[in-house]
């Protein structure tokens, strides 16, 4: 596949030296709506952008729709827990899309543990002509009013409006890792590191906890959930990740407290490569399932897994993202790079997958011809609108021109998040304070 | 099975050293890796940020990796053995000619004097395993990782659990003898050196290749290094917070 168009977040404009990022900057999550008119970007200072696509003209059909910044609202402040003297972070975890049923648009975003219903919608008329106040807003004289008019509607320039619907707080002791709208519409969980709660949209003073991990004796934790998603077309059914590598699929119709899973994945641990970091390495930090609900994808440090649904023993796809730091990863660990948490995405189809590394690369798999790519997102390696060439990190003691070494990753670079169009093969990929969008080259 | 390339670059002798220890892997300084894997951690676990929450998953992680390491220490038989030495000769002057040994060799080689060392060399002829002493001074930053880690796990606990966590934390890490006052200072100045060794490693300022914990590890390029030294600085003002609170306590 080969990538086109290039679009920059508009942040710190003012500022000249684009190298500059302020920590707030720093895009959290990225997601697209379902029809992938809209893509929502979350960043640490608590803030949502959300970018639409332009409509395709026939005057520039090379222009195949853009992203421009279509709303811009602060979701989260920062706050203070006065009980644990510790300050709760604005950063946005996650954002996800409701599916439209009106002309309004919904999404969910969440910090560490409050998650708001924010209702996204556009103004482009106002009404004029009122009786009792003048244009600009000021009471008329009653007695000067001799007539009577009705109100007109006019259109204005368009406004985007940010409103916060529903806040769902208090729920959550630990940090809030994800969050899953059901297939029902009406319902939504939100996990954090040991238990999950489920959400029904009109009602914030109350959730329903259906998992629960954590022991009576805090000192026996060994393991934490890192992910959870709802099974896109049955509302019954979940899957969570854990710290150690595994996934539990739940059926909330069993009982209330889903602690029995239904079905347990986990691959069993090759003893040749078993090393103190094991377990560390095959922490999931992703999981997402197959659009068509058959399968789930698995991230962790060095690899992603296809798994089906129906074998619970091991993965039937596994793609090395970059098994060259294999041999890092005690440096890894001790720059605490080893616990960054990828995410992974698949495209429309299910047919490829894609995930993040370092040095702002980040890797395509396709599953059908088994061929993967490289790809990386900098300006300074790559023009506007032109095609991005593969890149090649080598293991070896030769270095061919233009491969890149090891040792020469940059590992403050990490693309963790990614999101693939709904249909089409445009994809979003957040660089620390930058947004990248790539689309397939049009001939 | 543990990473090659992992060496404590302290000093010379190493290899002789490792062949007097009883029933420890073949594999030369293997245990001195498993060593510094596991003061890495213990440090780790202290250093988590107090302003905001610490990730519980990264503690989780940390913590399950030095459980690890202490199993198989106890396997090994190394824990006991290092813990019978521990309570022959429980002194704070061990600690100190630790803490000296350490950063001498790194300003030998870096051409500097270090007022005392020929009082430590003494020490160190006059001993046997520079793995017990280095044992010792992790014992002492377990003592710290108890004071703190209780907050780093359970932000919600009562005064019972806390009593409850650090008794378990006892079993696991083995009870410990209570150190005097004085090692309070070289508990900072432990947590500080090896502090001092990222710091060192990550801007790249090696004068040989066997300095810090990871031989594999090359000098990071510059645009990471203004990112891990600003990381560095970070943690170093939480070091600041840290030592308030032991010596508040």
């Amino acid at each position: 596949m080969e990538e086109d168009v290039e679009t920059r977040k508009i942040n710190s404009s003012f500022l000249r030296d684009h190298s500059y990022a302020t920590e707030a900057d720093i895009i959290s999550t990225v997601e697209f709506n379902h029809t992938g008119e809209l893509l929502a970007t979350g960043d640490k200072g608590g803030r949502v952008v959300i970018f639409q696509r332009e409509q395709e003209s026939k005057n520039q059909p090379h222009r195949r729709g853009e992203y421009n910044v279509y709303s811009t609202f602060q979701s989260h402040e920062p706050e203070f827990d006065y009980l644990k003297s510790l300050e709760i972070e604005e950063k946005i975890n996650k954002i996800r899309w409701l599916p439209q049923q009106n002309a309004a648009y919904f999404l969910l975003s969440t910090n560490d543990k409050t998650v708001k219903l924010w209702k996204v919608s556009e103004r482009d008329k106002r009404p004029e002509g009122y009786n009792l106040k003048d244009e600009d807003g000021r009471l008329r004289d009653p007695s000067m009013i001799t007539s009577l008019r009705v109100p007109v509607l006019r259109p204005m320039d368009l406004m985007v409006e940010a409103t916060p619907r529903r806040v769902f707080a208090n729920a959550h002791t630990y940090h809030i890792n994800s969050i899953s709208v059901n297939s029902d519409y009406e319902t939504y969980m939100s996990a954090d590191d040991l238990r999950i709660n489920l959400w029904n949209f009109e009602i914030t003073n109350q959730s329903f906890n259906i998992v629960d991990i954590k022991p009576a004796n805090m000192e026996e934790l060994t393991e934490v959930i890192t992910a959870a998603e709802f099974h896109p077309h049955h509302c019954n059914t979940f899957v969570y990740s854990s710290s150690k590598g595994t996934i539990r699929l739940c059926d909330m119709r069993t009982s209330a407290l889903c602690d029995r899973h239904a079905k347990f994945f986990e691959e069993p641990e090759d003893p040749s490569n078993r090393s103190f970091f094991s377990e560390i390495i095959s922490s999931i930090s992703d999981v997402k399932f197959s659009h068509s609900g058959r399968y789930i994808m698995t991230r962790d440090y060095l690899t992603v897994k296809v798994w089906d649904l129906n074998m619970e023993n091991r993965p039937i796809e596994t793609y090395q993202v970059h098994d060259y730091l294999r041999s890092k990863l005690c440096s890894l660990y001790e720059n605490d790079c080893i616990f960054d948490k990828f995410e992974c995405v698949w495209n429309g189809s299910d047919s490829v997958i894609m995930t993040g590394s370092y040095n702002n690369f980040f890797r395509m798999f396709d599953r059908n011809t088994k061929r993967d790519v490289t790809l990386e997102a900098s300006r300074e390696n790559s023009k506007p609108r032109a095609v991005l060439k593969p890149r090649k990190v080598c293991v070896g003691g030769k270095r061919r021109k233009d491969e890149i070494s090891v040792d020469s990753l940059d590992f403050s670079k990490k693309i963790l998040h990614t999101a693939w169009h709904p249909s089409e093969n445009i994809i979003a990929v957040a660089a620390t304070n930058n947004l990248y969008i790539f689309q397939d080259k049009v001939n | 099975m543990f990473m090659r390339g992992l060496k404590r670059k302290c000093f010379d002798g190493e290899e002789d050293i490792e062949e007097t220890l009883a029933g420890i892997k073949a594999i030369p300084s293997y245990n001195l890796q498993r060593q510094s894997l596991l003061d890495m951690s213990l440090v780790k676990l202290q250093l988590c940020h107090m302003l905001v929450e610490p990730n519980l998953c990264r503690s989780v992680l940390i913590a399950n990796t030095v459980r690890q390491i202490q199993e198989e220490m106890t396997q090994d038989g190394t824990w006991q053995m290092i813990n019978m030495q521990n309570t022959g000769q429980a002194s704070v002057d061990r600690l100190v000619s630790t803490d000296i040994l350490c950063r001498s060799s790194r300003e030998q080689a870096e051409g500097k004097h270090v007022p005392g060392y020929s009082t430590f060399s003494k020490d160190f002829e006059g001993d046997q395993a520079q793995d017990s002493s280095e044992t010792m001074s992790t014992a002492s930053s377990v003592q710290a990782l108890r004071n703190l880690q209780s907050n780093v796990w359970e932000m919600e606990n009562s005064q019972e659990n806390k009593g409850n966590f650090q008794k378990s934390l006892d079993q696991i890490f083995e009870t410990l003898e209570n150190k005097s006052p004085n090692s309070v200072e070289d508990l900072f100045s432990e947590v500080d050196n090896s502090y001092y060794d990222l710091d060192t490693m990550l801007t790249g300022m090696m004068s040989n290749t066997k300095m810090g914990h990871c031989d594999g590890l090359e000098p990071f390029p510059s645009p990471t290094t203004t990112t891990s030294s600003s990381n560095c600085k970070s943690d170093l003002n939480e070091l600041d917070h840290i030592v308030e609170i032991l010596v508040e306590s």
